[in-house]
């Protein structure tokens, strides 16, 4: 497919509908800041800060949390049962309608 | 008052670089930095993992990328500074700036280079409304000195290494009574620490609550008690002398956002020439600088210090002439 429809919901609200490259070894970390929608990133992905903490609102099936994104959601606020790290949201033609929503950031 | 060529802030691995590089145009340098180890994120946050993009390492840990840097360094005798946040800067009449750091000590150097990354490691503070006020009146996000504890009650929050330490620690007959309380109720750590832990709760030499969070605090200026949601049971009231909320760190750009710098988007602005901000003397390295193309990677860091150590040297010795030399033909001399 190629590219898939995501919606991002951001802190005020505010839906945005994203098209998603599937084939560019992206994750929803990454989309959100291509789009510059405000999600830091600030490790790179890596799942050590939980700056791009998202929260999943539709019933999309996603792979089930690494122990490294468990551990990372322990060290951040808001944390809710549908929590999960954008940086660890690979994009799959799968995930096509996917919404998300950003969570809070702490201070 | 300690003195150099070039005053440091931030010793990852651009700052490290910056010490050779400068070394190299017989530049003396100085390091600050919040953190108590050299290396930045690096050391911090990844030092086991590997970097793939570090010209001529197909693969290097972190960790061992900036132990590299340090030998590199080392011919140059470079100061530290370290556990100390770099807070003020003033300018001297004779065009030199004095920075001094949270602790008191008191650096001078005609140029000042920012390597500070993200910005300094702070500890994560949990959303709580009236948090702010207790901090210092038995909130703490470190413990210092263990001591401090002794005979007291105190619940500690999070589900890492430090919260499962402290809390074995502190139970070991420093502390009055220790609550431990977790969002989760598997810990990670390591695996000895978490079964000590579970095993002081079933004797009843600690109190563990999971699946819960710390949502409100009471007392009257300082802290009497605190409240937790707890996911089945609903709010719990627990009483307490202290809370020490221990979430992990993360980067804050600090007190440099109060230099007078131009800063876009908490980064800071250079001109791509000689990586200056735009305060004369000050320049900005690595992943802290914004201009247009920027790319936060360790390879460009080593090469904005590169430049950025030109300018540097034309500005402390302007009436000098600098030729570029190669290593290779003049090898390394150190101080």
């Amino acid at each position: 497919m190629g590219i898939i429809k995501v919606t991002v919901i951001d802190r005020e609200g505010q839906p945005h509908e994203l098209d998603a490259p599937t084939d560019m070894n992206m994750n929803m970390m990454e989309l959100c800041k291509s789009y510059e929608l405000p999600v830091e990133g600030t490790c790179g992905g890596m799942a050590m800060c939980a700056s791009c903490h998202m929260y999943l609102e539709s019933d999309t099936h996603l792979p089930e949390k690494s122990d490294a994104e468990e551990d990372m959601l322990d060290q951040a606020f808001f944390v809710k049962g549908n929590s999960r790290l954008g940086c660890q949201i690979h994009l799959a033609d799968s995930m096509d309608g996917m919404i998300v929503r950003l969570a809070e950031v702490g201070s | 008052m300690i003195e150099t060529d070039i005053l440091i802030i931030g010793a990852g691995p651009c700052g490290l670089f910056t010490v050779f590089e400068a070394g190299l145009l017989k530049l003396r340098c100085h390091l600050i930095d919040a953190l108590p180890q050299a290396g930045g994120q690096c050391t911090e946050i990844y030092p086991k993992k590997p970097i793939y993009d570090i010209p001529a390492y197909p693969e290097i840990l972190a960790g061992d990328l900036v132990e590299n840097l340090m030998k590199q360094a080392e011919p140059f005798k470079p100061g530290f500074t370290l556990g100390e946040r770099a807070e003020t800067i003033e300018k001297t009449d004779d065009d030199k700036f004095i920075v001094t750091t949270n602790r008191g000590t008191q650096h001078i150097a005609p140029v000042i280079a920012i390597a500070g990354g993200l910005g300094c490691f702070e500890p994560r503070k949990p959303p709580v409304a009236n948090l702010a006020d207790y901090e210092d009146h038995g909130v703490e996000y470190i413990i210092k000195d263990p001591n401090f504890y002794k005979g007291k009650n105190v619940v500690i929050s999070g589900g890492g290494d430090s919260a499962l330490d402290w809390t074995i620690f502190l139970a070991e007959g420093v502390a009055n009574h220790v609550t431990l309380i977790h969002r989760r109720n598997s810990f990670r750590g390591h695996l000895d620490s978490v079964q000590k832990v579970m095993d002081m709760a079933a004797s009843g030499k600690i109190r563990l609550v999971t699946d819960a969070e710390v949502v409100d605090i009471t007392g009257d200026g300082k802290v009497e008690g605190i409240v937790v949601d707890h996911e089945k049971e609903g709010k719990i009231s627990i009483a307490c002398d202290h809370w020490v909320p221990l979430f992990g760190l993360s980067p804050k750009l600090g007190p440099i956002s109060d230099w007078g710098l131009s800063i876009t988007k908490n980064a800071i602005d250079v001109d791509t020439f000689d990586y200056s901000t735009n305060v004369p003397g000050i320049y900005a390295i690595g992943d802290i600088n914004n201009y247009p193309g920027k790319l936060k990677l360790i390879l460009c860091g080593f090469h904005e210090a590169t430049l950025m150590v030109q300018s540097a040297f034309k500005r402390i010795y302007p009436d000098k002439n600098y030729v570029l030399k190669y290593t290779t033909v003049n090898g390394v001399e150190g101080f």
